[in-house]
């Protein structure tokens, strides 16, 4: 094969890739802040990609240009999950969270399956057959609207988390939950705040995403373990770790999928994070756990 | 040993489960078909829900994974048996040796590299994942395709081969689950039973009390996928198909533990109470459902997630806990508390 | 005879910080040592490479004449040396006996003589009455002494206490003295202790090692120790006199 092809499958990978880190992103402010692992959040990118594919089918709006208020109606769902469903839970063992949030996901698959049906759906834009030649590449237009918007969505959250007050006030929960505590911040409303802009988060991810592959309600299961296994490789608690793993994994299964077969895409997703867990445990920009 | 087993067990537990298991026996001669899937569902999930349990319950090891044993013990046994015409029996040694070589090996890395808690969970859903994308590809049994069992009208039952009626199925499965049951019960009043439950509640005051974590954990681990493996025999001869991604799939792990966990994790009761609540809420949600003629595809397991969601906010240690605590039970040597 | 455990010129640094720095000593079959000093001292540091947790840098431990340096802690546990940590970590979710269970059943196979023990063991340290009580439900001093209780059931030939006294109301430091002295002289239990607490230091003690940033700067009897210029300079002050 002429390394023109690898090189295309490659960016191809990596435009995925950043969407794939957009909504790992969420995962890890979540876990980053809460510290509760959300076993529900491929099932919360499927409900906003169902959101984006009903908006569209009905009123012809690009999923680009509803990123906004859909990210908008996941915060909403992640604020009010975190306040409602997921406080009295904060201290309850793994477990006990885990099966909180299983009910919750196995409640959203099966929600969508009512709502949608199981037939796979997607959105075709005016744009979807576009592409960009640049020599002897050949990209995807969708894909490179898609890399660039999970960019700047990232830079925004990053920015946040940078500048505004109230990211310094959440940074400062998670470090020392004691500490914002005794300084008065009121930790629940800032805990509900993070969850649901990670909500947000998956919520533009799967605005995006909805241009590149189609929708079905079973994805939501395979999009949370994606998720753990970039989080875990770029490294739990890293937002840049995430981004990164995310291109990491969208490249590697792009690349796996043209050299073997489609169906073995995920197992070198699965073997790098079993090498990462082994050899390299706080993931690549991860700090050493404590 | 009889006398050991019943030793420190209040009376009336013991004739409560003495009735129990005479009703269990005569149950086929008075059920329907219908009723007689539900128990051997039941059944199923009480012994799986027990296996797991072992590791995480009584060693606070968070598996995600146990798929993978059920899958190996199902595959190993059916594949003996089409391929060479293997008893299921003679095939079921066999299929433990290579899912506790699979523990083993993922317990080997887990606690050898220090991987723990979520992290040590996502690591056996990869595990499963891998043997998912290798049964898919394994052409000795039939790949993605599916790997299919004889199926013929047997007129009489075939224990030997485990052909046969639901009524003899369900006496497996019964025996199978009194056998964990007893198991689980002398493991957790045993020596190691002490150990596992001091690594689960603090590895290092355990260290420090002499235990050698590393082994204790294993053992745990190989127990624990050794027994289910035996589930995996009876899912294979049981339904006559295999589909690598049905058999594999991540939601048959998390459906084998939530038995465990919405019952009481950690205890004996726990697996087996979460076991009839969860089939029996699942069927009774199905026939409600259809006595309303309301039956779209997932109506069923969203009115399963929110009960499962009641459950789990409504009793944070699971039924068996408070359970005990009503029955009076508290001071058995069940180990309720978590 | 030899000494039970010999400490020799053992250091130990974390990330260059120099936590503990040379220090020898010997602690005799049959004795309450104690090791005392500010905190920071590099006290605890020294207990955790006894105990197997830390490896040192440098210098050797022997106990009952092996090297036991650089063993993990369950290793040292079975040597003999039993040891309590200074934040007490009970296994919350087991009853009372049932903690001491644990340790009971390291030198016994069978349960039934671990459970005997364990009531022995739990009678001594008065928390017999408590024994159905979870862990997790028991105050403070109860957990101190459940945690000697757990220990002491491993049967160790050496006895490591990390500040047990500590958060002890002054009746509560009393009962636990008795119990130790009680134990040591009944059973001849060899007992090393970081105390904080000079009054039980001095009851208890027949010898004591002071630590400061690390390094050994007395050692000797008690009476003698806290007259010792070098000590109330930079230790005791002029509270303790």
């Amino acid at each position: 094969m002429p390394a023109e092809i690898y090189l295309n499958v490659a960016i191809s990978g990596l435009l995925t890739g950043l969407v794939y880190g957009l909504m790992a992103l969420g995962l890890s402010v979540i876990f980053g802040v809460v510290r509760v692992v959300n076993f529900a959040h491929g099932e919360m990118m499927t409900i906003a990609m169902y959101l984006a594919v009903a908006l569209f089918a009905s009123f012809k709006l690009d999923p680009l240009l509803m990123l906004l208020p859909i990210a908008g109606v996941l915060f909403l769902l992640g604020y009010a999950m975190q306040n409602w469903l997921i406080t009295p839970f904060i201290n309850r063992p793994e477990h006990a969270q885990f099966m909180l949030l299983i009910a919750v996901a196995i409640i959203m698959v099966n929600g969508l399956l009512i709502v949608f049906g199981p037939d796979a759906q997607n959105v075709q834009t005016s744009y979807s057959f576009d592409s960009f030649a640049i020599g002897p590449l050949i990209i995807d237009a969708t894909k490179v609207y898609a890399g660039l918007a999970a960019i700047v969505v990232a830079a925004a959250l990053f920015a946040f988390f940078k500048f505004s007050l109230t990211g310094k006030a959440i940074r400062a929960c998670a470090d020392n939950y004691t500490g914002a505590l005794v300084v008065g911040l009121d930790v629940r409303r800032l805990y509900a705040l993070t969850f649901g802009l990670g909500a947000a988060c998956v919520g533009a991810a799967g605005a995006i995403l909805v241009l590149i592959i189609d929708v079905t309600p079973p994805l939501g299961p395979a999009f949370t373990l994606l998720a753990f296994i970039i989080v875990i490789v770029g490294g739990l608690g890293s937002m840049p770790g995430a981004l990164l793993g995310g291109v990491l994994i969208g490249v590697t299964e792009a690349l796996a999928g043209l050299l073997f077969t489609p169906s073995a895409k995920s197992m070198f997703a699965f073997a790098i994070l079993v090498l990462v867990l082994l050899f390299r445990p706080e993931g690549i920009m991860g700090k050493r756990a404590s | 040993m009889m006398g050991r087993l019943t030793q420190g067990v209040p009376r009336r537990i013991l004739i409560a489960l003495a009735v129990l298991l005479a009703v269990l026996l005569l149950a086929p001669w008075v059920a329907n078909d219908y009723v007689l899937t539900v128990l051997i569902l039941i059944l199923y999930f009480a012994y799986t829900g027990q296996a797991w349990n072992i590791m995480m319950g009584f060693a606070g090891q968070l598996s995600l994974g146990h798929a993978l044993y059920v899958g190996l013990g199902a595959y190993t046994t059916a594949a003996l048996y089409v391929h060479f015409g293997v008893s299921p029996w003679l095939g079921l040694p066999v299929a433990i040796v290579i899912a506790a070589m699979a523990g083993a090996f993922i317990g080997y890395l887990a606690f050898r590299f220090g991987v723990t808690g979520v992290y040590f969970a996502i690591l056996t859903i990869a595990f499963c994942e891998f043997a998912r994308i290798g049964f898919d590809h394994f052409r000795w049994v039939s790949g993605s395709s599916g790997f299919f069992l004889p199926v013929a009208n047997y007129t009489r039952n075939d224990l030997w081969n485990l052909r046969g009626s639901p009524a003899m199925f369900y006496y497996v499965m019964l025996a199978l689950t009194v056998v964990a049951f007893l198991i689980c019960h002398w493991l957790l009043r045993s020596r190691i039973g002490y150990f596992w439950q001091a690594i689960r509640e603090d590895e290092m005051a355990a260290k420090t009390l002499g235990i050698d974590t590393f082994r204790y954990k294993m053992i745990a681990v190989v127990i624990s996928a050794s027994m289910t493996s035996v589930a995996g025999m009876f899912f294979a001869f049981y339904y006559n198909n295999l589909f690598p991604e049905q058999v594999f799939h991540i939601s048959r792990s998390i459906e084998l533990i939530l038995g465990p966990i919405i019952g009481g994790i950690g205890t004996l009761f726990g697996p087996i109470i979460g076991a009839i609540v969860l089939t029996g809420l699942a069927e009774s949600i199905f026939e409600l459902l259809s006595a309303l003629g309301w039956t779209p595809p997932g109506a069923r397991q969203v009115f399963y997630g929110v009960c499962l969601l009641i459950v789990v906010m409504l009793l944070p240690d699971g039924i068996w806990p408070p359970l005990a605590r009503k029955l009076g039970l508290d001071k058995s040597r069940d180990k309720t508390e978590r | 005879m030899a000494a039970l455990l010999e400490v020799a010129n053992v250091s130990k640094n974390f990330s260059g910080l120099r936590a503990v720095s040379d220090v020898t000593f010997a602690v005799p079959r049959g004795v309450i040592f104690a090791v005392i000093g500010p905190n920071g001292a590099g006290k605890t540091t020294l207990f955790n490479m006894i105990a197997g947790v830390f490896r040192p840098n440098a210098g050797t431990i022997v106990f009952d004449g092996e090297r036991i340096d650089g063993e993990p802690p369950e290793q040292v546990c079975r040597r003999g040396i039993g040891r309590t940590f200074q934040l007490v970590r009970p296994f919350s979710g087991l009853s009372v006996e049932d903690n001491v269970m644990v340790g009971a059943l390291h030198r016994r196979h069978d349960v039934t003589a671990a459970r005997a023990h364990a009531r022995d063991v739990l009678a001594r340290l008065d928390l017999f009455d408590k024994r159905e009580q979870p862990a997790g439900s028991l105050t403070l001093p109860d957990r101190k002494r459940l945690e000697v209780a757990r220990a002491l059931a491993t049967d160790p030939k050496l006895l490591l206490l990390d500040e047990v006294m500590a958060g002890l109301r002054p009746t509560e430091t009393d009962r636990m003295v008795d119990i130790l002295t009680r134990i040591n002289r009944e059973s001849g239990l060899t007992i090393l202790l970081i105390e904080h607490v000079m009054r039980a230091v001095m009851s208890l003690a027949s010898r004591v090692l002071v630590l400061h940033h690390g390094a050994a700067i007395a050692e000797g009897t008690p009476q003698a120790v806290v007259r010792d210029p070098a000590v109330v300079e930079s230790y005791l002050g002029a509270e303790a006199l």
